[in-house]
C-alpha cells in the first residue's frame, strides 16, 4: 500500500533548498561568506549552535517522508522550518511552487488554515475545551458557522474511533486517546499537507504499535503528502516511503528503507542499519536473480513483498519461485532462489 | 592559607566575619569619620519629591476651567483635574456597590441631581436583606466547591451579621468588590503586555520587585496628597498595592504554557488576537485565577490598612478601638476580618480549582439554576423583611438589617478573659517582657547602632562577592549605599536588629517545626493547611492578640513578626522536605542512617535551597510586620513612615523610608535567591 508509488504523484508539494537554521547572533554573517555545509567546529568557533545545516530535498505530492534522527540532531527544528513556526536562518522552501518564506502573516495564517495540519508530541490539546471543541478549533478559528465546524468535528471523531467521548475532556483521556484527539484536530480543515511531530513518542509500546498501523489505515485512504519526525528507526522503516537521516542539522542520506539498511552512505547510519531485520525491510526484489523461464517455478510472489511476510511460505515450496509484477498484470519479473530467503533470514 | 580559603566558602565567610569584627571593634566612634557614618548626601531626596509632588498638584500644566457657581474661568492644574475626576468615578463605583448593600440614595442623586431625591422620597436603593446576601454567599460557594464550601460562605456571613459588623464588614467587602476587579484588569492587561514585549517585562520587573516589598504605609502618604481622604484614597492605594501579584501570576502562567500548545494554535490558523483570547489566557486560566485569589487577598489586607487614610470599615473600627484598647471590641472585629478573608480566600480559589463543566445539552434553566434560587430567595427574604417591619415596631428590623453594635456581642467576655490574664499572668509576662527588653533586645539594639558604616558594607558585599561574584556584590552594595547616603541610617540599623532578631526566631522555630511535621504525612497536611490559615488574614490582625498579652511594646510588635514570619518558613521547610525522593531515603536506610542522620544528611541539605527561600519570605514577611508595628509604637522606620501620614510634607518622607525597607529587603532576596538559584542547580533540582 504504502509502497504503492504509483499514487505518488511527480510535482514536489514541498521543496526545501540549501536551508539553515542557526541559533546566535553571529549567525548570518557566518551563512554569507559560506556555501555548501560548513562544519560543526566552524559554528562552535562562532558561538552558534546548529539546528539545521544545508538541507535541500523534495517531498512529492502523496508522499511520506519520515525524518529520524536522535534528540538533538535538528529534525524537530526542519520540521519547524517548513511549517515556519520558525523561521530559517538562510534557504528557499516552497510550497506548491510558492515561496513561503516571502509570505506575510496573513498568507501564512490562511496557509495554515486550508493547507496544513500538525501533530505534537505532546498532543497540544486545549485543556479547557472538550474533544468535540478541541478537533473543531482550527474550523471556527477559520471562521466556519459553528454547526457546520461541529457537524465537520464529529465526522473526524467518528474518523479516529473515538466515538462516545467527544464530550470529555482532555484530562479525563489517555495518552492514546489524546494523540487521536491531536490527530482529527489536524485532519479537520483537510490539509494536503500533513505534519508530525513525533507523534506516537509519548505513548507505551502497545499503543504506539496500534497507534501506527491507525495511522497506516488512515494515510491509506487519504494520501497526504506527509513529513512525519520520529527518533525511532523501527518506526522510520514501518511508515516511510523514504527516509531522511539526520545529524547535527546535516541530512546524513535521503533514501527509501531498504536502499538505506542495504546500501547506508555514512558511518553513522550504518550504526542505526546494522541491527535492522533485513527481513523486515527488504522486498522480494531487491534478491531476485533475473528472469529466466527455465529455472521459473509454478509458485508466484510478488516482487513488492516485505520478505518477512512470505518467508514462510517459501521456504516451504523448496523450488524457485516466480517473481510477478502485480501492477503489471503480474507479469514475470525475475525468480527466486529459496536458499536467498534463508540467507538473508540466517546469514550475516 | 589563601589557597584553602578560595576553595571553602565557609572559610570565606569566617574569614569574612574576622575582618568584619576587626573593624567593628576598630573604627573609632567619630561622627566626622566616612568610616563610621557616611553623609546624608541623599538627604534631599524626600523634598525633591515634596516639590515634584506640590508643582504637579499646583503650579503645573494650568488649564482655565469653567466654574458655574462663581461663573467665571479658574485656572487649575490639569493633574490636579484628572486626580480628581479619578476620585469621583472611583466614589461613584464604591457608593453604588456599597448601597446595594447597605442602601442609600446618593448613587441616584449623582446620577440625577440632589433635587431628585429630595421630591421624590422612593427614589433610592434599597439594601439586600442580610438574609438573601447570606444565601447568596452560600449559593456562590456551592457552585463553585459543593455543599461544604456553602456551609462555611454562609455561616460566615451568619457570623458577621448576627454580631452585629454588618456595617462596616459590608462597606470592606464593597472596596473589596471594586478594587479586585480593577487590580485584575490593570494586572491581567500588564501581565500580557509584559508577556508579549521583553522590553515592557524587564521594564516591570524592578518595578514589580520594589512594589511588593513596599510597606504599605508608604504608599499611603502620597495617595493623600494627590487624592485626599477618604474611601476613594483607600481604593486608590489598594489598587496600586494590590496589583503587583497579579501582573507577576499573569506573566508567570502565560509563560508556562507548553510551545507546543502555542504552535497547535499556531498551526490552527489563529492571528494575534484569536491567539492570546482563545489559547494563551484560557489554557493559563488556574494561574490567572490564583492571581485573582491573591487580589482579593491583599486587597482586603490593604482596605483594612487604609482604615488610616479615611477608608470606611472593618479597618477603621479596629484602629478606633485598638487606640482606645478596647481590646475585646478589637479581637470581635478582628474575629470578622479572618472571617472574611477565610471565606473570599475559600471562594477564590475554588473558583481557580474548578475545572470547567460542559454545558452543551443542557437547557435554560439548568443552566441558570442557581441564579434562579438566588432570585428567588432574595424575593422571599424581601418579603420576610417587609414583614419584619410590623414585628419590630419600635426601631431595628433585625432581619433587614442588623445595625451596627445591635447584635450579639462577646467582648465583655473578651475584655473579662483579658483582665483575668493580666490580673493572673502579669508577672510572668512582664518579667519575660522586661528581661527580653533588657537582657536581648537593648544590648542587641546597641550593639548595631554601634556598627561602623563601613563594617556594614563589608559584611553586606563581602556577602554578596562570595555568593554571586562581582554582581551581587554591587547589586546588593549600591542598595545599601542608598540607604546610607539619607539621615535615616540609624532609624534603619534599628529596623535591621529587629529584623535579624525575629527573622532568626522564626526561622529556627519554623524549620525546628517544619521538619517535625513532615516526618508524617497527617502532621504535614495540617501543617500546610495551618499555614494556609495563618496567611491567609491581614497581617493587621496579629498585633491584636499580642497587645492583649504583652502590651505596647517592643516586644508584642517582636513577637508579633516571629509569628507571622514562622509562617513561611515552616512551610517551605515543609515542602521542602517533603520534596526529597523517597527513593533516596531507602538508600539512605539500606545504609544504616538513624532518623536524625537522614535528617542531617540527606534530607536538609537537598532541601536548603527551597527553605532558603522560606527564608527570603521570613525576611519580608518580618520586616512588613515590623514597619505595621509602628502603630503601636516602635522607633525604627516605620515609625517615622507612619508620623509622616500626619504632616503636612510627609509624602516624600514617607515614600522615601518604603523604597529604604524594600531595598533591604531587595538586598536579602538578591543574596538568598542567588544562593539557592547556584545550589539548586549543583543539586540537579529542577
Amino acid at each position: 500500500m504504502l509502497n504503492d508509488s504509483s499514487t505518488i504523484g511527480k510535482e514536489p508539494v514541498i521543496k526545501c533548498e540549501s536551508v539553515y537554521k542557526i541559533f546566535g547572533n553571529n549567525a548570518a554573517k557566518l551563512l554569507a561568506n559560506a556555501s555548501g555545509p560548513i562544519s560543526a567546529e566552524e559554528f562552535q568557533k562562532a558561538g552558534c549552535i546548529i539546528g539545521v545545516n544545508n538541507a535541500s530535498f523534495e517531498i512529492n505530492k502523496g508522499e511520506m517522508l519520515v525524518v529520524m534522527g536522535l534528540s538533538g540532531s535538528g529534525k524537530s527544528t526542519l520540521l519547524r522550518c517548513i511549517s515556519r513556526l520558525t523561521d530559517p536562518t538562510s534557504g528557499n522552501i516552497f510550497i506548491d511552487g510558492k515561496n513561503l518564506l516571502e509570505m506575510n502573516s496573513k498568507q501564512l495564517i490562511e496557509l495554515r488554515r486550508n493547507k496544513m495540519g500538525m501533530v505534537f508530541q505532546s498532543f497540544a490539546l486545549l485543556p479547557h475545551k472538550t474533544v468535540l471543541e478541541n478537533i473543531a478549533f482550527p474550523l471556527i478559528i477559520k471562521g466556519l458557522p459553528t454547526d457546520e465546524s461541529i457537524t465537520k468535528a464529529m465526522e473526524m471523531v467518528e474518523l479516529v474511533g473515538l466515538k462516545g467521548r467527544e464530550n470529555y475532556f482532555p484530562r479525563e483521556l489517555s495518552g492514546g486517546q489524546q494523540q487521536r484527539v491531536g490527530i482529527a484536530r489536524s485532519l479537520a480543515v483537510e490539509p494536503d499537507i500533513w505534519f508530525l511531530d513525533e507523534p506516537f513518542s509519548a505513548l507505551d509500546p502497545l499503543i504506539r504499535k496500534e497507534m501506527q498501523d491507525e495511522f497506516l489505515r488512515l494515510q491509506d485512504s487519504l494520501h497526504k503528502t506527509i513529513m512525519f519526525v520520529t527518533h525511532d528507526f523501527d518506526e522510520a522503516l514501518r511508515l516511510a516511503d523514504r527516509i531522511a537521516i539526520m545529524k547535527d542539522g546535516i541530512i546524513e542520506q535521503l533514501d527509501t528503507p531498504d536502499n538505506i539498511v542495504l546500501n547506508p552512505a555514512t558511518e553513522y547510519v550504518k550504526k542505526f542499519t546494522e541491527d535492522v531485520p533485513r527481513e523486515k525491510v527488504l522486498k522480494i526484489e531487491s534478491i531476485m536473480d533475473k528472469y529466466n523461464q527455465s529455472l521459473a517455478g509454478n509458485n508466484t510472489v510478488s516482487k513488492d513483498a516485505i520478505i518477512e511476510t512470505v518467508a514462510e511460505s517459501i521456504l516451504e515450496s523448496k523450488e524457485n519461485l516466480t517473481v510477478i509484477d502485480s501492477k503489471k498484470n503480474n507479469e514475470p519479473v525475475g525468480i527466486l532462489q529459496p536458499s536467498k530467503v534463508i540467507k538473508v533470514l540466517f546469514g550475516k | 592559607m589563601f589557597e584553602d580559603i578560595k576553595k571553602s566558602r565557609q572559610k570565606q565567610f569566617l574569614f569574612l566575619f574576622f575582618i568584619f569584627l576587626i573593624l567593628y571593634f576598630f573604627v573609632p566612634k567619630n561622627e566626622a569619620s566616612y568610616f563610621w557614618r557616611l553623609p546624608p548626601l541623599l538627604k534631599d531626596i524626600p523634598l525633591i519629591f515634596n516639590t515634584l509632588l506640590d508643582n504637579l498638584m499646583f503650579n503645573w500644566f494650568t488649564v482655565p476651567v469653567w466654574d458655574p457657581d462663581w461663573q467665571m474661568y479658574e485656572d487649575k492644574t490639569l493633574f490636579r483635574i484628572i486626580t480628581r475626576s479619578i476620585s469621583n468615578s472611583v466614589l461613584f463605583f464604591i457608593i453604588f456597590i456599597r448601597e446595594i448593600f447597605l442602601g442609600g440614595y446618593q448613587t441616584v442623586s449623582s446620577i440625577l441631581g440632589d433635587g431628585i431625591t429630595k421630591t421624590f422620597s422612593w427614589l433610592y436603593i434599597p439594601a439586600l436583606p442580610w438574609t438573601a446576601v447570606v444565601i447568596g454567599a452560600a449559593i456562590i460557594g456551592y457552585k463553585l466547591e459543593g455543599i461544604r464550601l456553602a456551609i462555611i460562605a454562609g455561616i460566615g456571613f451568619l457570623y458577621v451579621s448576627v454580631f452585629g459588623q454588618w456595617e462596616p464588614s459590608m462597606q470592606t467587602l464593597s472596596l473589596v468588590l471594586f478594587t479586585a476587579p480593577v487590580c485584575f484588569i490593570l494586572g491581567l492587561s500588564l501581565g500580557i503586555w509584559g508577556y508579549l514585549s521583553k522590553r515592557v517585562e524587564a521594564t516591570l520587573q524592578p518595578i514589580l520587585n520594589v512594589a511588593q516589598t513596599m510597606p504599605h504605609f508608604s504608599y499611603l502618604v502620597p495617595i493623600v496628597v494627590l487624592f485626599g481622604v477618604g474611601d476613594h484614597a483607600g481604593s486608590i492605594a489598594t489598587i496600586i498595592f494590590a496589583t503587583p501579584p497579579m501582573v507577576r501570576l499573569t506573566i508567570l502562567g502565560l509563560k508556562k504554557i507548553s510551545p507546543e500548545v502555542i504552535e497547535s494554535g499556531l498551526m490552527s490558523g489563529c492571528n494575534k488576537f484569536q491567539l492570546l483570547f482563545r489559547v494563551l489566557i484560557p489554557t493559563a486560566r488556574r494561574d490567572i485565577l490564583i492571581g485573582v485569589n491573591q487580589v482579593i487577598m491583599q486587597c482586603l489586607a490593604m482596605t483594612t490598612i487604609a482604615a488610616f487614610i479615611g477608608a470606611k470599615g472593618l479597618g477603621f473600627n479596629l484602629k478606633v478601638a485598638l487606640n482606645s484598647l478596647k481590646i475585646g471590641k478589637a479581637a470581635e472585629i478582628g474575629i470578622c476580618v479572618v472571617i472574611i478573608a477565610v471565606v473570599l480566600d475559600k471562594l477564590s480559589l475554588a473558583w481557580a480549582n474548578k475545572q470547567k463543566d460542559y454545558f452543551a445539552n443542557l437547557g435554560f434553566y439548568q443552566r441558570n439554576r442557581l441564579s434562579i434560587f438566588f432570585i428567588f430567595f432574595t424575593i422571599i427574604c424581601s418579603i420576610v423583611a417587609f414583614f419584619a417591619s410590623y414585628y419590630f415596631p419600635e426601631g431595628f428590623n433585625y432581619l433587614y438589617l442588623i445595625p451596627f453594635n445591635k447584635g450579639l456581642t462577646v467582648s465583655p467576655i473578651l475584655d473579662a478573659f483579658v483582665d483575668w490574664i493580666w490580673n493572673t499572668f502579669f508577672y510572668y509576662l512582664n518579667t519575660f517582657n522586661i528581661f527580653l527588653l533588657t537582657n536581648v533586645l537593648g544590648p542587641m539594639k546597641q550593639a548595631y547602632l554601634n556598627m561602623p558604616v563601613i563594617s556594614t558594607f563589608l559584611l553586606f558585599m563581602g556577602a554578596g562577592y562570595i555568593i554571586g561574584g562581582i554582581r551581587s556584590c554591587l547589586i546588593v552594595g549600591s542598595l545599601i549605599l542608598f540607604i546610607a547616603l539619607s539621615e535615616y541610617w540609624d532609624r534603619a540599623l534599628i529596623t535591621l536588629y529587629m529584623a535579624t532578631f525575629a527573622v532568626s526566631v522564626s526561622a529556627i522555630s519554623g524549620i525546628i517545626v517544619g521538619s517535625l511535621c513532615s516526618q508524617n504525612n497527617f502532621a504535614s497536611k495540617s501543617i500546610l493547611s495551618l499555614c494556609d490559615f495563618f496567611q491567609t488574614f491581614p497581617s493587621f490582625i496579629y498585633l491584636i492578640p499580642v497587645i492583649l498579652l504583652f502590651g505596647i511594646t517592643d516586644t508584642s510588635v517582636m513577637i508579633a513578626a516571629i509569628v507571622y514570619a514562622s509562617v513561611p518558613a515552616t512551610r517551605y521547610t515543609v515542602e521542602g522536605l517533603r520534596s526529597v525522593p523517597p527513593s533516596l531515603h531507602d538508600a539512605g536506610s539500606m545504609s544504616g542512617v538513624s532518623k536524625m542522620q537522614r535528617w542531617r544528611l540527606i534530607d536538609l541539605p537537598l532541601a536548603l535551597p527551597h527553605i532558603m527561600l522560606g527564608i527570603n519570605q521570613t525576611v519580608i514577611f518580618a520586616l512588613m510586620m515590623i514597619v505595621l508595628g509602628a502603630l503601636i509604637g516602635t522607633e525604627d522606620l516605620g515609625q517615622l513612615i507612619m508620623g509622616s501620614l500626619s504632616r503636612p510634607n510627609g509624602a516624600g518622607i514617607g515614600f522615601t523610608l518604603g523604597i529604604f525597607i524594600s531595598f533591604i529587603c531587595l538586598a536579602v532576596d538578591n543574596l538568598i535567591r542567588t544562593w539557592s538559584n547556584e545550589r539548586k542547580k549543583l543539586l540537579g533540582i529542577e
